[in-house]
């Protein structure tokens, strides 16, 4: 199964148990979605818990704040996390904070699903990495899967949220990562990462696409007698930041690695509390490799985007004595 | 006008004095100093009132930060909204709030939002979810004209034509968005006029007379409640105040426009009315003001004692549990008593 199936197969599976989860968002219901991550769910769960909506991305947040109040759960889907931006206020200001400013007296447990990131040729507006906005709002949780089971493991686990949860689907691993994922339901619980490679010498910290990447540099990297360790932080909030710790005790060494631009990016949270916690590990300063700091360009997307010759070389310096 | 009883004639106008003398004590205590800011609704009052007067149990109401009468009649006691306007620790969102920014979920009052109009979206998705699930519940939501401008109108208005939702769109307007005038904020001939591109009715009341007001809104509620779709209702009146206690309106508009409006007071107007139907006299009016007096008096002195939400209560409800960046942050705070 790939992540796409993978995902769609979470929300078949968690809605059969659930009658009060609904999916809303743009071509979600007949279409099943411009990436059929919905797809078929219109056959079996019917048009009044597939709700295709106007283009209107503040609509469909709004729309399901308003929903969520009234005991419904909606999955809302946003077409390209690029798209989000009109509904930004939505999220931000009425969607992250409505449990805390009514004093706990509501809350929205709202799923937010968008594709996001680069390698689709998609441009400056199909390609976004938008993540750090939002964890940089209190009142969400914050998710990106990098594989078939973690997104469905993942996406079941946000579906029994109590709280929002902003769920990133890196779209160009979408159909490239196939693994067998087991039919019954389970879940991947948030604030847990997970070493999906072990080495010795440097740890790669990263997320989402990044991590196809950083494992097939880390292949080549043993070629070289490199040892690298990847971890994958699967949700950037709660981050779980003791996993990353005690990675970072064993080889003394970090690669922060992300899509999205590098100032304020993710991973720059991510070296602030690595070198809070464990800067006496460290035997060189961290590194990151992200995307630059421009806009997400078309022709030279490959350019922009990490890649494994770039990750190689920061490999090959942080590990040179 | 007809199908109200007379005590419910009564009961609006209590509420609408209440409000008004309310008001006018809560204008004072922030120039003591005792509250941050409050946005009067004066000269609207009826419009508020009249429209939540409404409601059924049932039904929910979103309502915006100058919709204090909505909050009385819908049964929000002076003593609560007082803990809300000061922030006080007996406050039911916990002080976390700018004043008159309520929510109840007893009372099903959707949490106030301060970007203008992005409560009209909630609104309408709670109207949808009742009518995904054949419930009973009508929705009314309120917002001024400059409300009018926003995308969370347009966005709302739009899903609530498209899906024929129960729903009553109620919109003060009272000529003014701070500044600005109704004729820069829209080129529309009314307000009332914009429900017919959603694909819906739009009504103009007398925003002064609550008879006229409660009867449309009644009326839109109970289409809303058969099925027959959304109501957008423009009530006419005039922000007689200024935006809030912070504004200074005599820096964007003539006096003489504000005495003109005086003339037409939404209290006055409802006073004769009920004086003519032989169900009000002067006697009852002046005993209504002094019990209302001595009560917001006592409640006001009652809140001013309350103590201030605990300190350690400032990470709660952020999510459902602490997480762990959060238990870290209160133990900073607190000096490491807390976890």
């Amino acid at each position: 199964m790939n992540m796409a199936q993978a995902l769609n197969d979470a929300l078949k599976s968690e809605m059969r148990k659930n009658g009060d989860i609904v999916v809303i968002g743009e071509d979600v219901a007949r279409l099943g979605g411009v990436f059929r991550i919905t797809d078929k769910l219109l056959d079996e769960f019917g048009a009044d818990r597939v709700l295709d909506t106007p283009l209107s991305e503040a609509g469909i947040i709004g729309s399901a704040i308003g929903m969520s109040l009234y005991g419904l759960r909606p999955v809302a889907e946003i077409q390209f996390s690029d798209f989000v931006y009109p509904a930004f206020d939505q999220i931000v200001n009425e969607l992250a904070k409505y449990r805390y400013r009514s004093g706990g007296q509501f809350s929205c447990p709202i799923v937010v699903r968008m594709p996001s990131g680069g390698g689709v040729k998609g441009g400056l507006c199909h390609s976004q990495s938008p993540e750090s906005y939002f964890v940089h709002t209190a009142g969400l949780k914050v998710v990106m899967p990098s594989n078939p089971i973690d997104a469905k493991g993942l996406l079941i686990a946000a579906l029994r949220e109590q709280d929002p949860v902003v769920f990133f689907e890196p779209k160009s691993i979408y159909r490239t990562e196939k693994s067998d994922v087991s039919e019954g339901d389970y879940t991947v619980a948030l604030g847990t990462a997970r070493t999906v490679r072990e080495g010795s010498e440097v740890t790669i910290v990263t997320y989402g696409a990044m991590v196809p990447l950083a494992l097939r540099t880390a292949g080549r990297a043993a070629s070289e007698n490199i040892s690298v360790e990847v971890v994958d932080v699967r949700t950037l909030l709660p981050l779980d930041i003791d996993h990353i710790v005690a990675s970072v005790h064993k080889t003394n060494r970090v690669i922060v690695l992300h899509e999205a631009p590098r100032t304020c990016g993710y991973g720059a949270e991510l070296a602030a509390e690595i070198l809070e916690r464990a800067f006496w590990s460290l035997d060189a300063p961290i590194v990151r490799v992200t995307g630059f700091d421009t806009p997400f360009p078309y022709a030279l997307e490959d350019e922009y985007m990490p890649t494994e010759s770039r990750l190689l070389q920061a490999i090959r310096a942080i590990t040179r004595d | 006008m007809g199908a109200m009883s007379a005590e419910q004639l009564t009961k609006i106008y209590r509420s609408i004095v209440q409000t008004r003398l309310f008001e006018a004590r809560i204008v004072a205590l922030h120039r003591q100093g005792r509250i941050s800011i409050y946005a009067t609704s004066e000269g609207e009052e009826a419009i508020a009132v009249a429209g939540a007067s409404a409601l059924r149990e049932g039904d929910w109401l979103f309502p915006d930060y100058r919709s204090t009468g909505a909050l009385f009649a819908r049964g929000v006691s002076m003593p609560e909204y007082l803990s809300q306007l000061l922030g006080t620790g007996l406050d039911s969102s916990k002080g976390r709030q700018m004043p008159t920014h309520i929510a109840s979920r007893r009372l099903r009052i959707g949490s106030v939002s301060t970007p203008v109009g992005n409560g009209i979206p909630h609104a309408v998705g709670l109207s949808w979810a009742a009518k995904l699930r054949k419930g009973p519940e009508a929705v009314l939501v309120l917002f001024g004209d400059g409300a009018t401008s926003s995308d969370g109108f347009h966005a709302g208005m739009n899903i609530a034509g498209v899906h024929r939702l129960p729903i009553v769109f109620l919109c003060r307007n009272n000529q003014y968005a701070i500044s600005l005038p109704l004729k820069m904020q829209t080129a529309s001939k009314t307000i009332a006029v914009k429900a017919e591109a959603y694909g819906f009715d739009g009504f103009r009341v007398d925003g002064t007379d609550a008879v006229a007001v409660y009867s449309a809104v009644h009326n839109a509620l109970e289409r809303a409640r058969d099925g027959k779709g959304p109501t957008l209702i423009e009530a006419v009146a005039y922000r007689l105040g200024a935006h809030t206690t912070s504004d200074d309106a005599r820096r964007y508009r003539a006096d003489e426009q504000v005495t003109e409006w005086r003339q037409r007071d939404c209290v006055e107007i409802l006073r004769r009315q009920l004086e003519s139907q032989e169900l009000w006299d002067s006697r009852r009016d002046t005993e209504l003001r002094q019990n209302l007096s001595l009560e917001i008096d006592d409640c006001i002195s009652r809140a001013l004692a309350e103590p201030p939400p605990a300190v350690a209560s400032l990470f709660d409800d952020v999510y459902s549990d602490l997480p762990r960046n959060l238990i870290e942050q209160r133990k900073d705070l607190l000096g490491g008593t807390s976890s």
